[in-house]
């Protein structure tokens, strides 16, 4: 591994331990709150630990277990950290935002805007060197503080929601931008955003309450989430019970029949999860015939759009399931909050799979 | 600007309007009754005689100096004050502003005590051939000591706004903490030190009881034009008032420098 | 922060605004009868009229008398409330030009002590006084030095030695005058570090070992006992110091405004002031 770091600091109940192979992307995933910010913080060095570790290559960023406790601080971590907002500093020039790693790291004045105009060119901005960052869209900005962090040839990159801040035209483009730029680095992603996760990490890792909830390779993540903050990424309904022979039981009882996955080889007993998208579920009014496997009362809780479908999120009295149906299928059974009707849930679409 | 604000609404009752002209005679009515007064026949003579000459010239080479010492320590201050995290910290600020609040005259006496002959550090001055009672050196010394409050809290302020953000992205650029300052820190706080620096100089310009308690009253030496006023006073009113516009005059530059400096930096911002 | 500047500027205009109202006041008035003509009616009349206090004397009145008057002042003060039941004596003390100002403009004062004619003058050119000012005290100036005098200043002509810090008063103002009159008649120039507004700035520097020796009057010097010591020189004869009051022409109890004065010229007064280290007018 080229990065190892294992840390807790109590005041923000946090103890993650995380590390990267080399060339490594890695999406950190979780609700506000979270840890995540912490996380890159703690790497950055800006933030001090209670205790841990963290080596990266050849660097020891901090050791606060042992006895003499060194901390690294962060101008000597080659962890450049991109924010949400570019915070490009304003007095300078986009070319001179480039500079400012190369020049604060020894190079001459000379170099180090040859430096910058290369990582501006690589991240199409050569046409802004001479703008201030007042004169520069937020994409535009977001690109260049791209180009200013890659441009101190920080070992491990550190991105803290750089697509939050941006409208949705300008985040297609830093997106493919970080897609170039990022092959081949050690990278961390900190992202609300599932298409940042498929597009850009090479695996995923959820966090809750400033803990590691799941964390695995994108695809298995976001197809198998077993963290409800994943799935609702990923657009699932996720149900959690013990695996049976037919799919799993939640504690209350209730029975959500699906397709073992015979990649995890579930035994009956252990427990597991169920999910299955939105567009798996059918809405009846009354009593269903032919009596299909999955079938629940439910309230309907919400209505909305969704695409071109309209969402409808309902209540088990456990659970609360969203199911997508067509707005004239709505129309035409008169859906409105708080109805009761039944939720179908076809079976061959419920993956099951142990949590 | 204004054009932007006369034409949204304001939400001002009338009468503030009767209260704030009202407080704004009290400045300006005797600042018009002391022109008023002034004797516009002998006003170049009075205005230009050797001593005004000599305070004029002697208290702006003193306020400059005092400006640059409040520059070379306030910095440090408001930065160890808006960045830094000590035990004691909110205490360090009480003291530092003190000045703010203290009577000027108070000032003086302290300064006495400390740099005087007899004082805590003057006995060692005067051992080291340090000689700073009676000084120019002592005009400075109180000027400062006035004056640093206004650049620290100035600039304090500005510090807190902009936030330490900047200076965190900067480091996990690469840049030492003597960079981050020199790069990041100062230029973005600029404008506040601007300002700060424009109303020590302001203060330091206006210095009397401090100066009149530790310093003393010289010609050329320590007679600043305050001093030079207060003694003017006692014999020749016309000078006095003369020299009063003066100081007046210098006054309304300095802080009309500074605040044309932050209107134009929101017309920018706008 | 800018108020503060602003009103060090604004209580300077108003001291400059008072001041310079001053000479416009005087201007007009032609007669110039200086106060140095009325001096030699001061002692000859004042033991007459000590006793004339009658019962019938009551009221307030409010005495504006020159800074270095106020130990002697304030004595007198009472002296004269308990020997007149009923009567409220209001002193104010200040520098002589202050309160000749503010009583210029329109300040009310029944009776004006000043430290020196010049000031006295003043009132006599503005017509403002009640009566010719009558002289009741004198002052000369006295070498003060700190407690052990570290310099070892005996003489006028020591405050002249080479790295002998020597605090005076500023010629405008009448102690520097004074010193000035010292230094001409006896050919010494001194090379003071500063030359002071007032006396007490002067005092202050000596008191705090800032200075060697001060030039101030003997009864500051007495007036500050302990804390400073007092060197008497002869030359300082050169230099006597006037002091004139008198009777202010608004006054609303002149009777008691008399009554005030004949106590100060009298001799209860005149032992009071003595003892303060005065001397005869």
């Amino acid at each position: 591994m080229s990065f190892t770091f294992k840390a807790a600091l109590s005041a923000r109940k946090f103890d993650m331990s995380v590390s990267l192979a080399d060339a490594e992307t890695v999406a950190v995933l979780g609700p506000n709150g979270a840890g995540k910010s912490t996380l890159l913080g703690m790497i950055a060095g800006l933030l001090r630990p209670d205790s841990g570790t963290a080596v990266l290559g050849e660097r020891r960023l901090f050791d606060l277990d042992g006895g003499t406790h060194p901390w690294r601080p962060p101008h000597l971590r080659g962890t450049a950290l991109l924010a949400q907002d570019s915070l490009l500093f304003p007095h300078l020039d986009a070319l001179d935002n480039v500079a400012f790693g190369p020049r604060s790291t020894g190079a001459s004045r000379k170099a180090a805007r040859e430096a910058a105009r290369h990582w501006l060119a690589e991240v199409d901005a050569s046409a802004f060197a001479d703008r201030k960052p007042s004169q520069l869209s937020g994409g535009q900005a977001q690109r260049v503080a791209v180009a200013r962090a890659l441009a101190a040839e920080p070992e491990l990159l550190l991105l803290d929601e750089p697509m939050a801040a941006l409208d949705i035209h300008a985040a297609p483009m830093l997106r493919r931008v970080l897609k170039r730029v990022l092959r081949g680095r050690k990278a961390i992603i900190v992202t609300h955003d599932v298409l940042d996760a498929y597009m850009l990490a090479d695996r995923v890792i959820v966090v809750e309450n400033g803990r590691i909830v799941e964390e695995g390779p994108t695809r298995r993540i976001l197809e198998r989430p077993r963290s409800p903050f994943a799935a609702g990424l990923a657009g699932l309904n996720l149900v959690s019970g013990t695996i049976t022979g037919e799919g799993i039981t939640t504690p209350d009882g209730q029975v959500f029949a699906g397709q073992h996955d015979p990649a995890w080889l579930p035994q009956p007993g252990q427990a597991g999860v169920a999910a299955f998208p939105p567009s798996s579920i059918s809405v009846f009014l009354g009593d269903v015939h032919g009596s299909p496997r999955n079938s629940f009362a439910v309230t309907i809780t919400e209505l909305e759009p969704h695409g071109d479908q309209i969402r409808v999120r309902a209540d088990t009295g456990q659970h609360t399931l969203s199911a997508d149906i067509t707005p004239a299928a709505s129309a035409d059974l008169g859906l409105v909050p708080g109805m009761e009707v039944r939720f179908v849930v076809k079976a061959a679409l419920v993956s099951v799979y142990p949590a | 600007m204004n054009k932007h604000n006369s034409h949204s609404y304001h939400g001002i009752p009338g009468w503030i309007y009767a209260v704030a002209s009202i407080g704004g005679l009290l400045v300006i009515l005797p600042l018009a009754a002391m022109v008023a007064k002034v004797n516009w026949a002998q006003f170049i003579p009075l205005v230009t005689s050797e001593s005004a000459r000599t305070a004029l010239g002697l208290s702006l080479r003193t306020a400059t100096a005092s400006t640059l010492l409040c520059i070379v320590l306030g910095v440090p201050l408001a930065l160890v004050l808006a960045r830094g995290a000590f035990r004691g910290q909110r205490l360090l600020r009480a003291l530092v502003l003190l000045p703010l609040v203290l009577p000027p005259v108070v000032g003086g006496i302290a300064l006495l005590y400390t740099f005087g002959r007899q004082g805590l550090l003057g006995k060692s001055l005067e051992l080291a051939g340090i000689q700073i009672a009676f000084s120019t050196t002592a005009v400075v010394l109180a000027q400062t000591f006035v004056a640093l409050p206004f650049l620290v809290v100035s600039l304090e302020g500005a510090l807190r706004s902009a936030g330490h953000r900047y200076e965190a992205v900067a480091a996990t650029l690469g840049a030492r903490p003597t960079t981050v300052l020199r790069r990041v820190t100062l230029p973005l706080v600029l404008p506040g030190l601007a300002s700060g620096a424009v109303l020590s100089f302001a203060r330091s310009l206006g210095e009397f009881g401090a100066t009149l308690t530790f310093a003393g009253s010289l010609e050329g030496v320590t007679r600043t034009l305050p001093l030079e006023i207060y003694l003017q006073r006692e014999t020749d009113a016309d000078a006095a008032v003369a020299l009063s516009l003066v100081l007046v005059a210098v006054a309304m530059a300095v802080v009309g420098l500074s605040y044309g400096r932050r209107r134009s930096r929101q017309g920018a911002a706008l | 922060m800018i108020p503060h500047l602003k009103r060090n500027l604004v209580a300077l205009l108003v001291a400059g605004g008072l001041a310079s109202a001053l000479t416009g006041c005087g201007a007009p008035a032609g007669i110039s009868s200086s106060a140095g003509s009325s001096s030699s009616t001061g002692s000859s009349s004042s033991t007459g009229t000590s006793s004339s206090t009658g019962s019938q004397l009551d009221g307030p009145i409010t005495v504006f008398a020159a800074a270095s008057l106020k130990a002697p002042f304030t004595h007198l003060a009472h002296e004269f409330e308990a020997k007149n039941p009923g009567t409220k004596v209001t002193l104010s003390f200040a520098g002589s030009s202050d309160l000749a100002t503010q009583i210029i403009q329109g300040a009310p004062a029944d009776v004006f002590a000043s430290a020196d004619t010049k000031n006295m003058s003043k009132l006599v050119d503005a017509k403002l006084l009640d009566g010719a000012p009558r002289n009741f005290a004198s002052n000369v100036l006295e070498i003060a030095v700190p407690p052990g005098n570290p310099a070892s200043i005996s003489s006028f002509a020591d405050l002249a030695k080479p790295g002998v810090k020597v605090v005076v008063c500023a010629p405008q103002v009448p102690c520097g005058s004074a010193a000035a009159a010292v230094e001409k008649s006896t050919g010494t120039t001194l090379k003071p570090v500063s030359e002071e507004s007032s006396v007490t700035d002067v005092l202050g520097k000596v008191i705090s070992g800032e200075a060697d020796g001060g030039l101030v009057y003997v009864t500051d010097v007495e007036a500050n006992g302990g804390k400073v010591q007092g060197i008497p020189f002869p030359e300082a004869s050169k230099a006597v110091n006037t002091y004139p009051i008198a009777a202010v022409g608004n006054s609303k109890n002149k009777a008691l405004a008399a009554a005030f004065i004949a106590l100060v010229t009298g001799e209860t007064g005149q032992k009071v002031l003595s003892d303060a280290g005065f001397g005869a007018p």
